[in-house]
């Protein structure tokens, strides 16, 4: 907090929370404060999302961390009056008497978001009073570029946006690769549908990522950054100028940074939002101006990148790291986490779960942590299904694999993936079937259609799952949906097309049954399906009145007055309008 | 040359360093199937987009199959190309391409000579397991090009040809996933986008997605008309390409069977473009000799170099991308048009037939030629001077449709007086042709001395861009020469910044000259193909008898009669043109 302040008020910014509150909460405070002459002294701030999106709009005041839930505009001038002039906690909107010690958050870790919610992302000063820039001014001053790769290396940190490549290496190779020119970009695509822990790291805590960018610079011998950046992030962007101006303000950025010959400059470019651009060749030929299309690696980026010079890539989780890696050492990241995958990673977690919202936890920390320690278990007592991990691309893992330790290896062993961090908890009432079909439609619009299996595959992955939704599918149909998802994945041409069909193989692997009745037995087990479901007239209920038939918006129920009706199940779409207007109960569904 | 050891099926072999999986392979005889892949060897340009995925193959140590087409070998590395993997990924694929493709073969223009239906049946596919949903298009036709973009199977490989070979721009990818397709920007038709109608995309699609305006159907209904007198002309490179329709083997000159064929078909008058050839360079060599009269003489206002402007996809590529240069090509039309003008005027007044009652077709080996007769300055009244253009390709169908037996037909001589040519008209089918036949007479021209020595080796070959001196008897005068629009590029953008130190530049816009035009027999991406063809028309210039353009009797005849002399008034009227700025008219309008 910057001292100028006593108190800071943190309104999370988070998608959840904005749509839950009618008003814009941010300059409501703010009015509300210079109405009580409390704008000098508490600052209200646009914070990060804080894990509880169902009890949104949430907000935490600082520094005594207490947390609010379901905020509303009229509840400002209690918080003020109880809480900010008396120091009283307003009881009927407490979540949590102290934040950091909540359930939620005791098996979190923060080192990416570390900063995130805590300081004011548009004041340097904040970030600075954190030990920001600290890194950056030792690996300049103390540490030859090898010497600070060697230690990104040691610490295991591994890339955070779906490979899993070790980043020290990543930079090693590229710090050899030999040209007049390279670059360090910053992939800030971020694409999940769900998924924004990039766009809380720059929303929340952008110096990290510029400092860690320029880190990155000095040991692979680049003086230029690039962030690659989605433009639906319009706050990210706003506040990563902000504080690229303040940087370059504070002779952190620009020439001779800390007195040494390193320059450094990072410049912002837009993405239009396709998914495949967070592919990092797609993402450099689109910030060349060219179609976002990815290209066979080799070469690589740290080869031949970026207008063809040597390239550095890392995703904005990643450089978070970094500066902490620096200030607290080696051994301490590596000191968390499992053996091949150290530190924290941070998830968005979702679906059917009582807290959702962005966690970061210790690598190891097991999937059944994740969903009832930390995310409180299944919503309205309902069983646990699955969970997607790996966003759209990533694998379902069931009820055995709940205590499966969270790592980039045991994700890829057990059929799924960490990818950037999606993770989506189902229950009983969702069907697999048609959460595959889900996924292949997210990636049939997402595909470029530069290579054949991923153009045509999916879609016809996507058809064939559909057919089976529709319960028009055969036993040879899922023959035919493993060959094709085995091939599609085999012979895609990048991570897009080589993982779509993880959600497929996954769910035919542990919910083979799921399958098995849509096609055998003509059930959706869940009850998800429509087209499975049947409506019927009772004998016994039916008294005639005709009332049905007159409301069916595509005349499938016959019937004389007063005699039984009938519904034609060929011609019936399960609109179920029958049923509510049925006075008598004679509608039945199976 | 460095070796490394690869094993390809446990059989281990010694191969290139740095060599794809691909050209290993091949080397010691194992031939992966490939459909996008395209490697032209003689021309410097491959093409592998890796987007088919139908030439993966396993190797040892890798997750996911590889394209053997991109993927280098390394030491040691571990191939398979005949596991079930393989084999069913490929089939798979190849299924799913299928998929998204009409299968209507059998009335398709390239039924016979696909890329796809001769995979698909080596591939032995005889049930599509996997179908669903096609992507479709609305079909669009230039003047010169179909494009039936439900045909498509996204090899790109015209990408290439338009963008890279030709840097003309006029194609790429729009849209996205399923729906992705090759297009000119903002999905407009060709005919409002910077196209030049040079063809070489269709010269590679592997299917019929981009195919030529078929105008056999009208030539036969003409042919049938007892009120119109057909006059047809070949241009030189067609006569040694179109036996490859007929199983000969490339490079096989068939001039006196074309003829026959043409004659059998019930063309009134078969004539040749050699002629007006000969007649172009009469005027184009003219034109040059006085550009550089004048400019040997100290004239400031002179433009040089003179650029040849017998390729209309040429004038095209100069007309949109550098209406600046218009007035430095020469203002000579092409063989193709002055033969027109000459057919209507000259000969129709020779055998009495009015001009609307005369047609005139060509046989070309270039899809840019049907734009180019079609243009208005070419027309007398609305008649143009040539109706309609017969592709090669479109020549061998009409044969074909006639059940002509090509193999047995006795050749035939061209008709008089447009079928008398020179060795120099020959070789205006192939890159450094017709700067070569222009030398020959402007030499003599020039120097008023007989030229000894007629072939200029200098100026042959296939490099992309060729620059030699000629001595004329004292003064060295500098040529250029640029096959490819992209090549012809580069000249003009030295042009543009005054560091051009040629004389005369001969520009050709298809790579190899029109030996490889857009309206020849496919190559299927065989560059050998083009080079025989090369070697062919440099022979039937070495067997003529006169073998310069300004000894050509008929040609004297011609100017004698009717023209009087090269650039006289009657010769501008007829026989040159004015070019247009063609910069500005691609307009975006909201719909």
């Amino acid at each position: 907090m910057s001292p100028k302040f006593k108190k800071s008020i943190l309104v999370c910014n988070g998608s959840s929370c904005l749509q839950a509150s009618k008003v814009n909460l941010i300059a409501e405070f703010q009015a509300k404060l210079k109405e009580y002459n409390l704008d000098n002294e508490i600052q209200v701030v646009q914070s990060v999302c804080f894990n509880k999106c169902t009890l949104g709009p949430n907000i935490i005041i600082q520094p005594e961390n207490v947390e609010y839930s379901t905020v509303t505009k009229e509840d400002i001038d209690d918080i003020i009056i109880i809480h900010l002039l008396n120091n009283k906690i307003v009881e009927r909107l407490v979540y949590n008497q102290v934040y950091e010690n909540s359930g939620s958050t005791k098996k979190q870790y923060r080192i990416a978001l570390r900063n995130c919610g805590f300081i004011n992302p548009e004041v340097i000063d904040d970030y600075i009073e954190k030990d920001g820039y600290a890194a950056l001014a030792k690996c300049l001053t103390e540490f030859t570029p090898q010497e600070v790769t060697q230690q990104i290396i040691k610490s295991g940190l591994r890339g955070r946006g779906g490979g899993g490549f070790p980043t020290g290496v990543k930079w090693d190779i590229t710090s050899k690769s030999v040209a007049d020119q390279k670059y360090v970009v910053c992939n800030a695509d971020e694409g999940d549908p769900g998924a924004f822990m990039d766009r809380s790291v720059l929303e929340g805590d952008p110096h990290s990522i510029i400092e860690a960018m320029a880190i990155c610079g000095y040991c692979i011998g680049a003086d230029k950054g690039i962030v690659y950046i989605r433009a639906e992030y319009p706050l990210a962007i706003k506040r990563l100028k902000i504080a690229l101006d303040q940087a370059k303000e504070y002779g952190l950025l620009g020439e001779k940074l800390f007195g040494t010959n390193f320059n450094f400059e990072i410049d912002i470019k837009y993405g239009a939002g396709a998914f495949v651009c967070g592919e990092e060749t797609a993402l450099i030929h689109s910030m060349e101006g060219l179609r976002g299309e990815p290209t066979l690696k080799p070469p690589f980026p740290s080869v031949s990148g970026y207008l063809e010079k040597p390239t550095n890539v890392n995703n904005v989780e990643t450089f978070a790291n970094i500066p902490a890696i620096i200030n607290k050492g080696a051994d301490w990241f590596a000191s968390i986490g499992t053996e091949k995958s150290k530190g924290t990673k941070v998830f968005a977690l979702a679906g059917k779960i009582n807290n959702v919202g962005l966690i970061e936890v210790p690598m190891g920390t097991t999937l059944r942590e994740v969903i009832y320690d930390i995310g409180g278990g299944i919503r309205d007592g309902k069983k646990f299904k699955a969970v997607q991990t790996g966003g759209p691309s990533g694998g379902c893992l069931t009820e055995k694999h709940l205590d499966l330790p969270i790592d980039f290896d045991s994700l890829s062993a057990a059929g799924s993936m960490m990818g950037s961090g999606g993770m989506i908890v189902m229950d009983e009432d969702d069907c697999m079937v048609s959460m595959a079909r889900f996924y292949l439609e997210f990636t049939v619009e997402e595909s470029c259609g530069k290579c054949a299996p991923c153009r045509i595959g999916n879609k016809r992955l996507h058809e064939m799952l559909t057919k089976l939704c529709d319960d028009k599918g055969t036993l040879e149909d899922l023959d035919l949906l493993r060959n094709l998802s085995n091939v599609v994945k085999d012979t895609s041409l990048c991570g897009l097309g080589q993982t779509s069909p993880n959600p497929i193989l996954s769910t035919m692997q542990n919910f083979y049954d799921e399958y098995h009745a849509h096609v055998v037995d003509h059930k959706c087990p869940s009850g998800q399906c429509k087209s499975f479901m049947r409506y019927y007239i009772s004998e016994q209920n039916c008294i005639g009145c005709v009332v049905c038939a007159r409301n069916c918006p595509v005349n499938a129920i016959s019937g004389e007055k007063k005699q039984l009706h009938v519904i034609d199940q060929e011609i019936c779409i399960k609109c179920g309008i029958c049923m509510d207007k049925c006075k008598f109960d004679a509608i039945t569904l199976n | 040359m460095d070796t490394i050891n690869i094993t390809i099926d446990n059989k281990n072999f010694q191969v290139p360093k740095g060599s794809s999986i691909l050209d290993a392979a091949k080397s010691v005889g194992i031939n992966i199937p490939t459909l996008c892949y395209m490697h032209l060897h003689d021309l410097n340009t491959t093409h592998k987009p890796t987007g088919c995925r139908i030439c993966v193959v396993e190797v040892e140590g890798r997750k996911n199959l590889v394209p053997a087409c991109a993927t280098e070998c390394l030491p040691g590395m571990v191939i398979k190309n005949q596991t079930v993997r393989v084999l069913n990924s490929r089939k798979t694929v190849l299924e799913l391409i299928l998929s998204d493709h009409p299968a209507d073969c059998l009335t398709c223009p390239k039924n016979g000579d696909c890329d796809l239906q001769s995979m698909a049946q080596k591939m032995g596919i005889r049930h599509l397991h996997y179908q669903g949903e096609q992507s479709t298009y609305i079909k669009d036709r230039s003047p010169a090009i179909k494009r039936d973009m439900d045909k498509c199977i996204g090899c790109r490989r015209c990408l290439t040809m338009c963008n890279e070979v030709q840097t003309v721009g006029a194609l790429s990818a729009i849209n996205r996933g399923f729906m992705s397709v090759m297009a000119p920007p903002f999905q407009m038709n060709l005919e409002d986008s910077v196209c030049t109608y040079c063809g070489q995309c269709v010269a590679v699609c592997p299917t019929a997605a981009l195919t030529e305006i078929d105008h056999t159907a009208k030539v036969i209904r003409l042919l049938a008309d007892p009120t119109k007198t057909v006059v047809v002309q070949t241009a030189p490179a067609v006569r040694a390409a179109l036996g490859e329709e007929f199983g000969y083997a490339p490079g096989t000159l068939v001039t006196g069977k074309m003829t026959a064929a043409l004659k059998d078909l019930g063309f009134d008058y078969v004539f040749d473009t050699d002629f007006a050839a000969d007649l172009t360079i009469m005027e184009e060599g003219t034109e040059l000799l006085d550009r550089l009269t004048r400019h040997l003489n100290g004239d400031p206002t002179v433009k040089l170099p003179l650029l040849t402007s017998c390729c209309p996809g040429w004038v095209n590529f100069f007309e949109h991308q550098f209406p600046d240069m218009k007035d430095i090509p020469s203002t000579a039309r092409s063989p193709q048009q002055m033969f027109g003008a000459i057919a209507k005027t000259y000969f129709a007044e020779k055998i009495n037939v009015k001009r609307e009652d005369m047609i005139v077709v060509s046989v070309m080996p270039c899809l840019a030629k049907k734009y180019e007769c079609n243009r208005d300055e070419f027309k007398t009244d609305g008649n143009p001077d040539v109706d309609y253009v017969l592709s090669t390709r479109e020549l061998a169908r009409l044969i074909k449709q006639a059940s002509i037996d090509f193999d047995s037909l006795d050749p035939a001589e061209f008709d008089h007086p447009m079928g008398e040519s020179s060795g120099a008209s020959v070789i205006f089918g192939t890159t450094g042709g017709v700067i070569e036949a222009a030398v020959r007479t402007a030499y003599e021209v020039f120097t008023k001395k007989k030229l000894h020595k007629v072939d200029f080796e200098q100026l042959r070959g296939m490099e992309w861009i060729r620059e030699s001196t000629v001595d004329f008897d004292g003064t060295p005068i500098k040529i250029g020469i640029a096959h490819g629009l992209g090549n012809a590029r580069k000249l003009l953008q030295d042009i543009r910044d005054g560091k051009s130190h040629y004389h005369a530049i001969e520009i050709m816009a298809c790579p190899g000259g029109c030996i490889g035009g857009g309206g020849q027999p496919l190559h299927h991406g065989d560059s050998n193909i083009l080079l025989a063809r090369q070697k062919a028309l440099y022979s039937e210039d070495k067997s003529k008898v006169i073998r310069k353009s300004h000894e050509n009797p008929s040609i004297i005849k011609l100017y004698d009669e009717f023209l009087g002399k090269p650039m006289s008034v009657k010769a501008h009227h007829l026989l040159h043109t004015h070019y247009f700025d063609k910069s500005n008219h691609v307009e975006i309008t909201k719909e």
